[in-house]
């Protein structure tokens, strides 16, 4: 019990008061993925919207695990907060546990429409949906390990916004989540597969029929990306400084 | 009571910074202990270090036998710390800052509320429960931290820098709170400001260039040295005296020892000289151990 009441304070700090106290903060969270989803769908004219939509949550994932470095570097190298839950019973696991969960609640009206619209106009199965659903929680997971891992190494808000502008275009502007990763020519495609968030697209345009892997393909995206996620785990939770050294 | 033992502790930065210096030092005691130092002397090195935020590079340290590195899950259940430059969360009003700190010391939702309106009145903060932190004044926002730490009911407590940047009336009213729950408590404190050290602290510490070069309580720092008094001559010091002499525009000052004060005392009442006279202060203790000695200026 003791653990779920530490767990939901991180929860309260850093989504449900902070929504109470500032509602904006609502508009903001929807605002960048819909906005996405509206011009990749006009510029197709409607050819697009699926996998657009489909991509728009994996950017919802990607996001998290950005605002989560941001949110926390600012909690602790400004505030001082992470300072003052390293000395309380709190430790690192159920730290990152409730701030991750905390994304996801910070994003849970956005999620809610973006989720409505794919249940609409993405036509899969139940296997199918269920495979996304596997590879959004890879991608929720491994940003959210990186983006606490960072958080736990910057020292400053300047080197946080470093990380941010080094982890997002990685994780979000080079990989084609909106888009299938045909249209990227080559020799441009290679770059795309630097970031593991383009192996998760892959899955999810091969799962909507958008593209089509191979098995092998198939299976190694995977590979791919639960070996990332499983390495960012080991950041977040290992080789992160809770305590500083 | 608590027990704190430090042996050959040292903190040393980038591998050439030494913030620490094989400290040794060890007590048990309850009440206020304050560590005053320059800046860089290591205060918050060694607060950090003792709250579990900090590995040291060297030697160890244990409070009530659990050692701040090997038990860091045992000494994290009875710690709370309010470290220097912290600041409470702007987008959380006083009653959110201090209901959270307390569930993520494990207390339920309702219960941590109900003692937050408890606490947030001890600190003055009646009324302001619902306000947005950044509303409040600097020294309002310190009580929301010093509030969150008090409520947890930890039986030692961290407290890094907490008055400074404060007006002389807030820094007072904190000193009131922290003499009000001190006795239960083991309330380790850093701080610029001697005269606060001196007022609250039941043992003192005093750093310098990342060692430790003395601690007791005030007297028995007043007796380490050969003065234990100052007086303040406003007239003509034409008689002999064993001490030290610092002449000034307007007076002279003069520091002596046990013996000496009632027989100067005594000649100066005869001579009908004005003066007054106190036990040495910790400024002059710590200028005196810091620098290595008072010096006798013309």
């Amino acid at each position: 019990m003791k653990k779920i009441n530490m767990i939901l304070s991180s929860i309260l700090v850093n989504a449900i008061y902070a929504m109470i106290n500032y509602p904006v903060l609502l508009i903001n969270t929807l605002l960048a993925p819909i906005s996405i989803l509206a011009v990749v769908t006009f510029a197709s004219k409607g050819t697009l919207l699926p996998i657009a939509s489909l991509g728009a949550l994996m950017m919802n994932m990607i996001t998290s695990g950005v605002s989560l470095q941001g949110d926390l570097s600012h909690l602790k190298n400004d505030m001082k907060l992470q300072d003052m839950v390293v000395s309380s019973p709190t430790d690192q696991n159920i730290y990152l546990l409730g701030m991750a969960i905390s994304e996801i609640v910070y994003a849970i009206p956005t999620l809610s429409i973006l989720f409505f619209i794919n249940i609409l106009f993405v036509k899969i199965n139940y296997i199918g949906w269920i495979l996304i659903i596997a590879d959004l929680i890879l991608v929720f997971s491994f940003s959210i390990s990186l983006g606490f891992f960072l958080s736990t190494i910057s020292s400053d808000v300047v080197q946080s916004w470093a990380f941010s502008g080094i982890i997002s275009p990685i994780l979000s502007t080079i990989p084609p989540v909106y888009y299938p990763i045909t249209f990227i020519p080559y020799p441009w495609r290679y770059l795309a597969y630097i970031s593991p968030t383009t192996y998760a697209a892959e899955i999810a345009q091969d799962i909507v029929g958008y593209i089509k892997l191979s098995n092998f393909e198939f299976l190694l995206s995977w590979l791919i990306l639960i070996s990332f996620t499983i390495f960012t785990f080991y950041l977040g939770l290992k080789r992160s400084y809770w305590r500083e050294p | 009571m608590f027990e704190i033992e430090i042996k050959n502790l040292s903190k040393i930065y980038d591998k050439k910074i030494k913030a620490l210096d094989n400290i040794n030092f060890e007590t048990n005691m309850s009440g206020i202990l304050s560590i005053i130092g320059k800046n860089g002397a290591g205060k918050t090195t060694l607060v950090k270090i003792l709250s579990t935020q900090l590995y040291p590079t060297s030697g160890y340290a244990k409070i009530n036998g659990y050692d701040v590195v090997k038990d860091e899950k045992n000494l994290r259940e009875i710690i709370a710390a309010v470290p220097q430059e912290a600041r409470a969360v702007p987008w959380l009003t006083p009653l959110q800052t201090v209901q959270t700190y307390l569930m993520w010391r494990g207390y339920s939702y309702k219960e941590s509320k109900e003692i937050a309106y408890e606490y947030l009145n001890l600190v003055g903060l009646k009324g302001l429960e619902n306000v947005k932190n950044r509303k409040l004044s600097g020294g309002q926002k310190r009580k929301v931290l010093i509030a969150s730490v008090l409520a947890s009911n930890a039986p030692i407590i961290f407290l890094d820098e907490p008055t400074t940047g404060l007006d002389y009336i807030s820094r007072k009213e904190l000193w009131n709170i922290l003499e009000k729950i001190k006795n239960e408590k083991l309330i380790i404190l850093t701080t610029h400001y001697l005269e606060e050290a001196e007022i609250l602290g039941d043992l003192i510490l005093i750093l310098d260039k990342a060692r430790l070069i003395k601690y007791g309580d005030i007297e028995t720092l007043r007796k380490s040295i050969e003065y234990q008094y100052q007086l303040k001559i406003y007239g003509n010091l034409d008689f002999n005296f064993n001490g030290l002499l610092k002449r000034y525009p307007d007076h002279y000052e003069i520091f002596v020892n046990d013996d000496e004060i009632n027989k100067i005392k005594e000649i100066l009442f005869r001579k009908n000289i004005r003066f007054t006279f106190a036990p040495l202060s910790l400024n002059t203790i710590f200028e005196y151990f810091v620098e290595g000695g008072l010096n006798e200026e013309n």
